[in-house]
């Protein structure tokens, strides 16, 4: 076992891991920050998604050993004072249908936009086509993302 | 124009908040402590063998190990839906690659998995079967010696003896006659392969058997009611009762039939009754989620058409050979739905249809979103274009020309309900620019049109049936407790909508949470696009219920006839005394004063129920005739525009239409994000999935990386989703089902625009660019060209 310490949403949390475990099930199931989900454990679906010193990353393909000194942000960090544009965005395009893809989904697309607040619609798809979703066809998502780059042109 | 309020409106998800802040739970996000226990399985390696012996006492004797269970264990356990032909753990015989043989419970998942691996089973293997060709032979292999001796439900019927699960005949007319009457006669072989759900949450189960011997299971179902009576039937040697089992089902990450019914969920189940007082959870990796849920079954039909040069379909021929896996005990219901229903909708006098479900030793098939509908829509509807171009006419004219109408005869004698099929054709068309020649977008690609019909009835048992519970709060808020599944489609929405026209409370004053089946009602399961039909007869006669409590305790309060009061703006209002105005969240929990300082009433709580009371399943075996077993079916059409690269054969669709027949659109929003999602995961079936099995059954892709379902990349450049609205009788505010619907013309109508763009016919699902390529210079060489 060996103890990491790291920011987790603006907190600072330290616990014991074994050098194999993967961040994902450090942050669901011994921490209890539920919103990354695992769909497939090897890095192709990216409901696991979460910011890793604010680059998005498949927290199912990291281990908890390599975040150690470092920043770590789930949904719950981004949302912590509320729903934010983007959140609000997928509610009024109906960018869900069940949900479980929605939390990886915005973290994807908030660096996305942060990084190029005005993406163009091929600039999207590629940056959310990591992220899979079974549900909505993805026209919804994209066109929520779209809403808020034209917002900032406005 | 209506005048409804709430119904039609695009009112935004109730659940929404949850679901986009991460709030929404789903069953993986419950917690249970750290007394929880982790099960994983030993499975099959082999697609068909003998189990010898099990020696578990290595795996036991690891670290962090509790606990090791054979299928000795748990003898004389089986299950199914239909037809009770599963086991919890194999007993003496393993019949695909993948099947559980024994489970491991442990401390921690990795401590299970570990000790799984160390478990060592002595298997003698035997010949396996993965062809429904093959396995329909007289002297191979037989995939269920005791089929005969299987429990099923009577509309079944299995050849005991062979790898016939089931057979559903339909004979309608004189079929000789019919093709005799034709002027021309055409034929085709169709081949449907396997398809996976692919929801992105997988299954999971934890169940807790406590000391007091009440068993409860979590798990991601769309099934609670269901799963609550098989693990009580199933568990009942063990002493259980219904009274005794509870299922608790939170949000489910994604269903499309996948979660319906029981699958991996009684093991966990199961495994809990022998560890009292600790709860067991069983998650299934990506892997297993493909290969030991349900897989959609494979298909190879065989068609013949009759037709009169004036464009009368006279007859069909439709022979459908399925292959249904390892165990059909709910596939073999599609089976069924499929042999009442593979006319299409169209008006054809004489029919026959066989409809065979063949046991194979690969996995279980299953329900999967469009219930086989899509499978034999391929073969059918590209039939259809070909009997259309045999006797020279316009593939939509022919198709409108022998659509079905309101009251036409279907092929088991019943008679076809009200529906818009032809206006559905008449706008797709329309928006498509059917007729209309497109350029491509570079020299070597060429643009086609595809046009293609689509029908689905629900495939349910006559009485399956839906509740609601309807419960006001002090501030005149409500809860609506019902046991429908939000699986994505909105369900919740659409229930408060309802329940808001009736007791103008609006919709985000309504409360409706997923079940638990000690608190909520009882729902059949959340299949076959009935909730809107079903639960939302039953919701709307809970808030009926209630309107009709409220309008009697206020006659018995303040003496005003009832038939003068009615609801307005979450007030109850006279129609005799403008002046009246009684806000609902002054009387509905405390009852209303009287001038003595008594009170009248109490809490309001509505009750409705719903059951098609004239559905029946009971027909001539032989010839399908004489039952209802179809409430009533939902149609629709689409069109789509395709380009495709004559060199590659990689396809592009620039455009897709699809017009479906909703009755009433309780949320047109939510119609047509069902639209829009369906097509996608339609198209995918058509152009990207492809299920690989190796010559050992083993399936060879179970993963995201090798099984291709799109990403945000792979998607049309433009859906058009069209609301078409004939009411359905007796649905609530005419409403019927489109959920499973939007999937259904996919791979019909990139087929018919392959044909038209490039003059090649493919029959073989999917219709990949590779075959694409591959039929163009197979063509081009029998012309004599180059490409």
């Amino acid at each position: 076992m060996t103890t990491i310490t790291f920011m987790l949403n603006g907190e600072r949390r330290s616990i014991a891991v074994e050098p194999w475990e993967i961040l994902l099930d450090v942050v669901r199931d011994r921490l209890g920050i539920k919103s990354p989900k695992a769909g497939c454990n090897r890095g192709d679906c990216g409901t696991c998604t979460v910011l890793l010193d604010g680059r998005s990353v498949r927290s199912c393909l990291i281990l908890a050993v390599e975040v150690d000194g470092h920043e770590i942000t789930t949904l719950e960090g981004i949302a912590a004072d509320g729903l934010t544009a983007l959140q609000e965005a997928f509610l009024a395009n109906d960018s869900f249908q069940c949900g479980f893809c929605a939390p990886g989904m915005i973290v994807t697309a908030t660096e996305l936009l942060r990084d190029t607040p005005h993406p163009t619609e091929g600039q999207i798809k590629e940056a959310l086509a990591g992220n899979l979703c079974r549900c909505t066809g993805y026209r919804p998502i994209i066109e929520a993302v779209q809403s808020l780059g034209r917002r900032c042109h406005e | 124009m209506s005048d409804y309020r709430f119904i039609g409106a695009p009112v935004e998800r109730l659940e929404g908040r949850e679901k986009v802040s991460g709030a929404a739970q789903f069953v993986d996000d419950v917690e249970f402590g750290p007394n929880v226990h982790y099960a994983w399985v030993v499975e099959s390696p082999h697609a068909h063998a003998l189990i010898r012996g099990i020696d578990t006492s290595h795996a036991q004797g690891m670290p962090g190990v509790v606990a090791v269970f054979t299928g000795k264990d748990f003898a004389g356990l089986h299950f199914g839906l239909y037809m009770k032909d599963r086991f919890v753990l194999a007993a003496d015989r393993v019949r695909f690659v993948g099947e559980q043989v024994a489970v491991v419970v442990a401390r921690s998942p990795a401590a299970a998995q570990a000790a799984a691996a160390a478990v060592w089973v002595d298997y003698e293997p035997l010949p396996a079967v993965f062809d429904q060709m093959e396995a329909l032979k007289d002297d191979g292999v037989r995939v269920h010696p005791e089929l005969g001796n299987y429990e099923h439900v009577p509309w079944f019927f299995p050849k005991a003896g062979t790898n016939i699960a089931h057979w559903r005949k339909i004979r309608r007319g004189d079929a000789a006659q019919g093709f005799a009457d034709a002027d021309v006669v055409v034929d085709g072989v169709f081949t449907v392969p396997r398809y996976a759900h692919c929801a992105i949450e997988p299954h999971g189960a934890v169940a807790l058997f406590d000391q007091s011997g009440r068993l409860t299971v979590w798990t991601a179902s769309q099934s609670p009611h269901t799963q609550r009576n098989l693990f009580a039937e199933t568990l009942a040697p063990l002493g259980l009762t219904h009274h005794d089992v509870r299922v608790i089902t939170p949000y489910v990450g994604g269903g499309f039939g996948g979660k319906a019914g029981v699958t991996m969920e009684i093991l966990a189940a199961t495994l809990a009754t022998k560890l009292r007082g600790k709860p067991v959870k069983l998650c299934w990796s990506r892997e297993q989620e493909f290969y030991n849920t349900y897989q959609r079954l494979g298909l190879r039909s065989e068609l013949r058409m009759g037709v009169k040069r004036d464009g009368a379909i006279t007859a069909l021929s439709h022979t459908l050979y399925w292959d249904a896996g390892a165990y059909v005990e709910y596939g073999a219901n599609v089976v069924n739905a499929v042999g009442l229903s593979a006319t299409g909708p169209y008006r054809i006098p004489h029919v026959v249809i066989d409809s065979l479900c063949i046991y194979t030793n690969l996995p279980p098939g299953g329900p999967y979103r469009g219930f086989g509908y899509s499978e034999f829509l391929f073969g059918l509807e590209s039939m259809v274009d070909k009997a259309s171009h045999a006797i020279g006419m316009d593939p939509v004219a022919f198709r409108r020309h022998n659509a079905i109408r309101e009251g036409d005869v279907l092929a088991y004698g019943a008679s076809m309900n009200p529906n818009g099929l032809l206006e559905a054709i008449d706008r797709v068309a329309e928006e498509i620019k059917w007729g209309e020649k497109e350029p491509p977008s570079s020299s070597t690609a060429l643009v086609g049109k595809g046009f293609s019909l689509l029908w689905k009835a629900p495939a349910m048992p006559p009485n399956a049936s839906s509740t609601a519970f309807l419960k006001f709060n002090e501030d005149g808020s409500i809860n609506i407790l019902i046991s429908a599944m939000e699986i994505g489609q909105g369900v919740l929405t659409a229930m408060a909508q309802i329940a808001a026209e009736v007791l103008t409370v609006p919709p985000h004053k309504i409360r409706v949470e997923t079940p638990d089946t000690d608190r909520n009602p009882y729902e059949w399961q959340t299949v076959a696009s009935h909730i809107t039909w079903s639960t939302g007869n039953a919701v709307r006669r809970a808030a009926l219920d209630a309107r009709e409590q409220i309008f009697a305790v206020a006659e018995r309060a303040l003496h005003i006839p009832q038939e003068s009061l009615y609801l307005e703006d979450e007030t109850l209002k006279c129609r005799t005394r403008p002046d009246f105005c009684l806000a609902l969240r002054s009387f509905v929990i405390s009852g209303i004063q009287t001038e003595d300082g008594t009170y009248r009433g109490g809490p309001i709580v509505g009750r409705g129920m719903f059951m098609p009371e004239y559905a029946s399943a009971v027909s001539d075996p032989e010839t399908g005739q004489g039952g209802h077993p179809n409430v009533h079916y939902t149609v629709g059409a689409a069109a789509l525009t395709l380009e495709v690269d004559r060199q590659t054969g990689k396809m592009r669709v620039r455009k897709v239409v699809e017009a479906l027949d909703a009755g009433k659109a309780i949320n047109p929003r939510m119609v047509k994000a069902q639209i829009e999602g369906g097509l996608v995961q339609g198209l995918a079936t058509v152009l990207y999935e492809d299920m690989r099995f190796d010559e050992h059954g083993r399936l060879a892709n179970p993963n995201f990386t090798d099984y291709k379902i799109p990403t945000a990349m792979d998607i049309p450049d433009e859906i058009v989703p069209i609301i078409v609205e004939v009411p359905q009788p007796d649905g609530p505010f005419g409403a019927r089902g489109i959920g499973e619907h939007p999937m259904l013309p996919a791979a019909p109508m990139v087929a018919n625009a392959l044909e038209d763009a490039l003059g090649v016919r493919l029959t073989s699902m999917p219709l990949t660019a590779e075959k694409v390529a591959l039929a163009v210079m197979e063509k081009e060489a029998r012309h004599g060209q180059t490409a």
